[in-house]
């Protein structure tokens, strides 16, 4: 194992689901042998950026390469959508950080993903499809042409549900409406995985409570440096405060005091705001936008729970 | 030879150090002390006694000869007063500026009995200045001897025990997680106090030792320590992660949003450059009003910062008094001038919502000092029924830290019941090859504290490696008797390295 092949974080592949989301393939092979499912990496796209935590979507050990998926919902991550092609490189990546997910010792589990948490519930469903497991998959879109990774999905899920919000592919209705389905049909879930917004991840705790499944959240605050330092990314869990980046970023959702996740999550919303209206400013006099260019969010689209580009996985933090 | 210096002889007054005027500095980020020009050098080298039995070098950490280099300012030669300290740090420039000489060399400064003591500290920066502005570095011829050593986190500690492997001969490589090399220099002390080129410039000298930086590099997570000795094929390592961990008070409404850790302010400002927003893309969280819990150094750092950053009143809350405030002594002095204002024998019991999730205030309660206790400082207690409010919309916690988790996490070594790495008195944990020091071993201390700890344990790991070190044959040396034949040390049992830098 040889690091002093210079760590250069070069995009090797970058795919486009959506005009919001995009898949970059990162060049970095150390990485991609350490990453284990449920871990982060935090990026930082040139020298003046903030570094913002994502969930990995994907290694790949062979090829050496890790992928993230992200949505242009902020400031720095409109900007990557641009800047961030093939043959580019980022200024800073580090990882794998947080605490790797438990994928064993469960016979059957349910992997929820909504939103941004669709692409990293990915690793963990072949995790537990590969230890053994009897694997649901349910992850949620708005629509048909949202939809992402199908086949990847069905490829490791014993059992595959779609739930879009307009019917358009898959079941009609929320997340939870799924979570529903496969806890009438399999009265013996071990354990249920949900990642996505916190909203989302609340809605599924709730609706497996009475159950008394198991029930794993992936918490995603705002932080800055991803080990333990700042702090900026505590979150109560029963009653005692945690540090997602050191002590997670998963934890028992029927423990995670949600509210004050998305409370603190709001913390830099006006800072957001700023910067985002200031670089969209700054690229109108570039380029002008045509009619089909995303704009900057309205207030009333980012309150919107599961289909948006998730506001909350765009990390604020630094 | 020049009459015998004396108390009375020597110049009663201390030169000052020229400040940037306190209105104006506490609205920028430039370095508040000036430093000293050639002639309060010379003069302030004038002071020194030079005694027999320095007591000074017994009350630094890394023992650095100081009457050895205050003579040679005395005497003009520049140079060899630089030769002379970086024999023992190689980053005078910095500990000149963050040591606390006060409990150090200077707090033992015989002059100090009658007139102000000797300012070492004031000396030993212009040295370290000088050398920067005149590009000097000492280079010493290495022999290498193969050994690859890998270190563990870029601070102070990790710094001081690469620059001490590297001239042994050693291939060092330095891993650190943030994208910058620095560590607690980098992200935690602004650049008022310790200026960025300054950091960088001390750490290009350890470059050209032939130490490897790797940024972007979480040891533990992207590969363990367990892993770099058995499968990258380091011959030792050295951990000094440091004591990052930062402690919340644990009262109601520590998780309200204005609520946080000196420790984030602090890396949001200086490393990620947030002063600067939008420039660069990380927010930087200020308010109108603004309280730092705490009256350490890292409490100073963060009043200072939000004062720069535009906050209109910045007050300091403490449970004990200025007498038993951990700060250094300057740094209080500083921000007292700056306008900080000082609630001693006060504490927060609960931070109090706006209704939005914001803080609008705390209640705080008065306290007063009781019996001694552990660190022998007195007990501050409670005052029954002083309870008040307290009106700020940011609160920030600058009341210590713990110990970084993340080794402990991910390999076996043996940890204390606070979570610090276990280390023998030579420094060495409980897996072979394996060193730690600075804060992860003691908890949180200062920089010259970490720089000792990663002195040390690079003495102990040259043992270990069977590297004859050239330090301790030089201590003895120094300690005893004769001393050198053609320039080297009598000590020296191979005649490859020449000159000991």
């Amino acid at each position: 194992m040889e690091t002093s092949a210079r760590l250069n974080f070069e995009i090797v592949a970058r795919e486009d689901f959506s005009d919001v989301t995009y898949l970059l393939e990162i060049h970095h092979p150390l990485m991609a042998r350490a990453a284990r499912p449920g871990q982060f990496v935090i990026v930082m796209s040139h020298e003046h950026g903030e570094r913002i935590p994502l969930t990995l979507a994907d290694f790949d050990r062979v090829k050496g390469t890790i992928t993230l998926v992200i949505q242009a919902v902020g400031k720095t991550t409109r900007e990557m959508q641009q800047s961030c092609q093939v043959g580019t490189r980022l200024h800073g990546l580090v990882g794998p950080m947080g605490v790797p997910s438990h994928t064993s010792g469960a016979s059957k589990v349910v992997c929820v993903g909504g939103g941004l948490g669709v692409a990293p519930i990915f690793p963990q469903a072949r995790a537990f499809k590969e230890n053994g497991a009897y694997v649901i998959g349910i992850v949620g879109f708005r629509t048909k042409e949202l939809v992402f990774w199908e086949d990847k999905f069905r490829a490791c899920c014993d059992e595959f549900i779609v739930c879009t919000n307009d019917g358009s592919a898959g079941i009609k209705g929320l997340i939870t409406d799924g979570l529903e389905l496969a806890m009438e049909k399999h009265p013996d879930i071990g354990e249920v995985v949900a990642i996505g917004p916190p909203i989302m991840m609340k809605a599924c705790a709730e609706a497996t409570r009475p159950h008394k499944i198991k029930t794993v959240v992936s918490t995603n605050p705002v932080m800055v440096d991803g080990t333990g330092m700042c702090g900026g990314c505590r979150v109560k869990v029963g009653g005692q405060v945690k540090f997602a980046c050191v002590d997670g970023p998963d934890f028992d959702g029927h423990q995670v005091d949600f509210d004050d996740l998305m409370s603190r999550l709001r913390r830099f919303n006006q800072a957001e705001q700023a910067a985002m209206e200031r670089w969209s400013e700054s690229c109108r006099m570039k380029h002008p936008i045509g009619p089909g260019s995303p704009g900057p969010l309205s207030p009333d689209q980012a309150g919107e729970p599961l289909e948006l580009p998730d506001p909350f996985e765009e990390a604020r933090g630094g | 030879m020049a009459k015998k210096k004396t108390i009375r002889t020597i110049p009663q007054k201390r030169a000052p150090m020229r400040e940037q005027d306190a209105q104006r500095r506490a609205k920028n980020f430039e370095e508040v002390n000036c430093g000293y020009r050639l002639e309060d050098a010379l003069h302030e080298a004038e002071r020194c006694l030079d005694c027999p039995d320095a007591a000074c070098i017994e009350g630094c950490p890394v023992s650095i000869d100081i009457p050895g280099f205050i003579q040679k300012i005395g005497a003009k030669d520049f140079r060899g007063a630089y030769d002379l300290i970086t024999e023992t740090n190689l980053l005078p420039a910095i500990c000149g500026r963050v040591c606390p000489q006060e409990s150090q060399c200077e707090g033992v400064c015989p002059v100090g009995d009658t007139l102000e003591p000797v300012a070492i500290g004031r000396l030993e920066r212009w040295v370290g200045d000088l050398a920067i502005a005149e590009r000097w570095s000492n280079i010493p011829y290495i022999e290498h001897n193969g050994f690859k050593v890998g270190i563990v986190g870029s601070g102070p500690a990790g710094m001081a025990c690469a620059a001490d492997m590297a001239k042994a001969g050693c291939d060092v490589t330095v891993y650190e997680a943030f994208h910058e090399p620095g560590g607690v220099l980098k992200y935690g002390i602004p650049d008022f106090r310790l200026p960025n080129e300054v950091i960088d410039a001390e750490v290009d000298n350890l470059r050209k030792l032939g130490i490897k930086f790797e940024c972007n590099t979480l040891v533990g997570r992207l590969f363990t320590i367990e892993q770099m000795i058995d499968e990258m094929g380091y011959d030792a390592v050295f951990i000094g992660t440091g004591a990052g961990y930062p402690q919340l008070m644990g009262i109601p409404g520590d998780s309200l949003n204005g609520v946080l850790s000196a420790n984030e302010l602090l890396t949001r400002c200086n490393l990620m450059r947030a002063r600067e927003f939008p420039n660069y893309d990380t927010p930087v969280p200020i308010a109108r009003r603004v309280a730092v819990i705490g009256s350490g150094n890292t409490a100073m750092d963060a009043l200072r910062v939000c004062l720069r950053l535009g906050a209109e009143k910045v007050h300091c809350i403490y449970r004990r008094t200025k007498a038993e405030s951990p700060a250094r002594a300057e740094e209080l002095h500083h921000a007292e001038e700056e306008g900080i204002e000082f609630h001693w024998l006060t504490n927060p019991v609960e931070i109090l919502d706006d209704g939005k999730g914001k803080v609008r205030a705390m209640r705080c309660i008065r306290m007063e000092l009781g019996e001694t206790d552990a660190s022998g400082r007195r007990r501050p207690v409670p005052v029954a029924g002083s309870e008040f409010e307290f009106e700020t919309e940011m609160v920030v916690f600058a009341i210590g830290t713990n110990a970084n988790p993340i080794i402990g996490q991910t390999s076996k070594l043996k940890l204390n019941k606070q979570g610090y790495i276990e280390a023998d008195a030579n420094l060495a944990t409980s897996m072979a090859g394996v060193f730690a020091g600075g804060d992860i071993v003691t908890g949180a201390a200062t920089v010259i504290e970490a720089m000792g700890a990663g002195r040390k344990a690079a003495r102990s790991m040259k043992t270990y490696l069977g590297l004859r070190d050239a330090d301790v044959a030089g201590l003895t040396e120094r300690k005893g008797s004769s001393g050198k034949l053609f320039g080297i040390d009598l000590g020296e049992r191979n005649f490859a390295r020449i000159r000991v830098a």
